[in-house]
């Protein structure tokens, strides 16, 4: 942990360093993007755009979450359903994600609704396939067990389909985050007029690099932190079962 | 005790049971097999590994729809179940794998037959910290856990050392004349099902079907070695005559 921090103060220094070399606006010193940084704080702009980022990074995630997991879960059991849906899949997955932000806000409008979709069409893909994996490797023998004891759905679901999908659902989620809020950024580009993505492309346009890392950097440190707190230790409390190798 | 005019008898009727294997032939496994068995008493049915047993249960219990016959189990059966590999949930404590299977079971009743099968202390433990030997205990008290009145076993004690094999069956013919429940033993071990059984139906032949049933006359407590060697000699000469 030390050693990482180090690492991170270390990546600062060279910064500073090279922004006095440079001493130009295109390469700010860091203090100054942390002084841009307080002032859109102070005014409200870096929370609201943040916090209207993040709604839209967690509406798509889920989305794209929650149907990744019942297509996979379908297509993993079904080998029609497999066959059927495979070639959508693989049209889906080599289809670049601005093509379908574009044809999104053409067909739908540039509207939330609309960016939210495609976010979530460009990470649903990567989902499914995740948990058709999963949904593959389950064990028969459990779900035999199951349908002699008569459990019902609500018990086969959670504690015996989703705890076989948990290692998958992690990845998915994993992979998932950090395709989601990079492709927000793009939607919020092209076509809203707040949120993170928005702003820094306003920095763009004046070159203002300041403003530009003062809305990038916070949005960063939210996602590492998502991860390392919440996906990580969710990570850990599913697998708990598994002997702990000395 | 059960409701006038019900069956009283298990009937297990298949006229046929085929496999497709991977190659496209059809294989016959079972052909012309029927039993019926008796309400509280312990039936055993005994083969040797391949002959069917497994597949033979899968029917009994549901899991196997594609044959032609019938198996009619009196109304409101409540089948108790334990597969030949214990079959637990790996990521829920041996007292969650109990309550969720038997979801209408009292703490208590849960606890009792925890403690009769000998596994009271390893009740928070996950299925992978336990031995074999204790996951087949948890698995039985599983079984037990949903107050069944059928309980159908496939080869309860295989790969456990002979002692506990024995332990754990006095332990459960125990549970079994206390619940007065009927039971299906599948087991290729002839002296396990002549100790534990009161009827022993004997499988053979490909396509298999029952080519002799026995009928123990002693009741378990008062088995003599005599007995079970005159019966063991029965069967024996049985199995020598099918080989012929």
């Amino acid at each position: 942990m030390l050693l990482r921090i180090l690492s991170l103060l270390l990546l600062i220094a060279i910064w500073q360093v090279a922004s006095m070399l440079a001493a130009s606006r295109l390469l700010p010193e860091p203090l100054a993007v942390v002084d841009v940084m307080l002032r859109e704080a102070r005014s409200g702009a870096l929370f609201f755009n943040l916090g209207t980022t993040l709604a839209r990074v967690a509406i798509s995630f889920a989305l794209a979450m929650f149907f990744g997991t019942v297509f996979g879960v379908l297509m993993g059991r079904s080998v029609t359903l497999d066959r059927l849906g495979d070639p959508w899949l693989v049209v889906l997955l080599n289809l670049p994600a601005l093509v379908i932000i574009v044809l999104a806000y053409i067909w739908i409008g540039l509207t939330d609704t609309a960016a939210i979709l495609a976010v979530a069409l460009n990470k649903l893909p990567n989902a499914t396939v995740t948990i058709r994996e999963g949904a593959r490797s389950l064990d028969a023998g459990l779900e035999e067990m199951a349908t002699v004891f008569a459990m019902p759905w609500q018990t086969r679901l959670r504690h015996v389909l989703l705890p076989q999908l948990a290692p998958y659902i992690a990845a998915a989620t994993r992979s998932g985050l950090s395709i989601v809020w990079k492709i927000v950024l793009v939607v919020e580009l092209l076509g809203r007029s707040n949120g993170v993505g928005f702003e820094i492309g306003t920095a763009f346009q004046v070159f203002n690099v300041a403003l530009l890392l003062a809305y990038a950097l916070p949005f960063v440190g939210i996602m590492l932190a998502i991860e390392s707190f919440i996906v990580q230790p969710f990570e850990q409390h599913v697998s708990r079962w598994r002997i702990k190798t000395a | 005790m059960s409701p006038v005019g019900a069956s009283r008898q298990l009937e297990i009727k298949i006229a046929r049971k085929a496999f497709r294997t991977a190659s496209g032939e059809v294989r016959e496994v079972l052909r012309d097999f029927s039993t019926s068995l008796a309400v509280g008493k312990v039936h055993a049915l005994v083969g040797p590994s391949g002959y069917g047993k497994t597949t033979l249960l899968r029917i009994v219990i549901g899991l196997d729809r594609d044959f032609e016959g019938a198996v009619a189990l009196p109304p409101g059966t409540k089948i108790g179940m334990v597969f030949q590999e214990p079959r637990l949930l790996p990521w829920r404590s041996v007292l969650d794998n109990l309550r969720l299977a038997a979801p209408q079971a009292s703490e208590a009743n849960l606890l009792r037959i925890a403690t009769d099968l000998g596994i009271a202390g390893h009740l928070r433990y996950f299925p992978g910290e336990l031995s074999l030997g204790l996951a087949r205990r948890v698995a039985l008290a599983r079984a037990f856990a949903v107050n069944p009145n059928f309980l159908v076993l496939d080869e309860p004690f295989v790969s456990l050392d002979e002692a506990l094999a024995m332990r754990l069956g006095d332990e459960l013919m125990a549970l079994v004349e206390h619940t007065e429940v009927t039971t299906l033993l599948v087991t290729h071990d002839i002296d396990e099902a002549i100790r534990l059984a009161d009827h022993i139906m004997l499988l053979g032949g490909r396509p298999a079907k029952i080519v002799a049933d026995f009928d123990i006359a002693l009741p378990r407590a008062a088995m003599t070695a005599d007995y079970a060697a005159k019966i063991k000699a029965e069967i024996g000469a049985v199995i020598a005559e099918a080989v012929a």
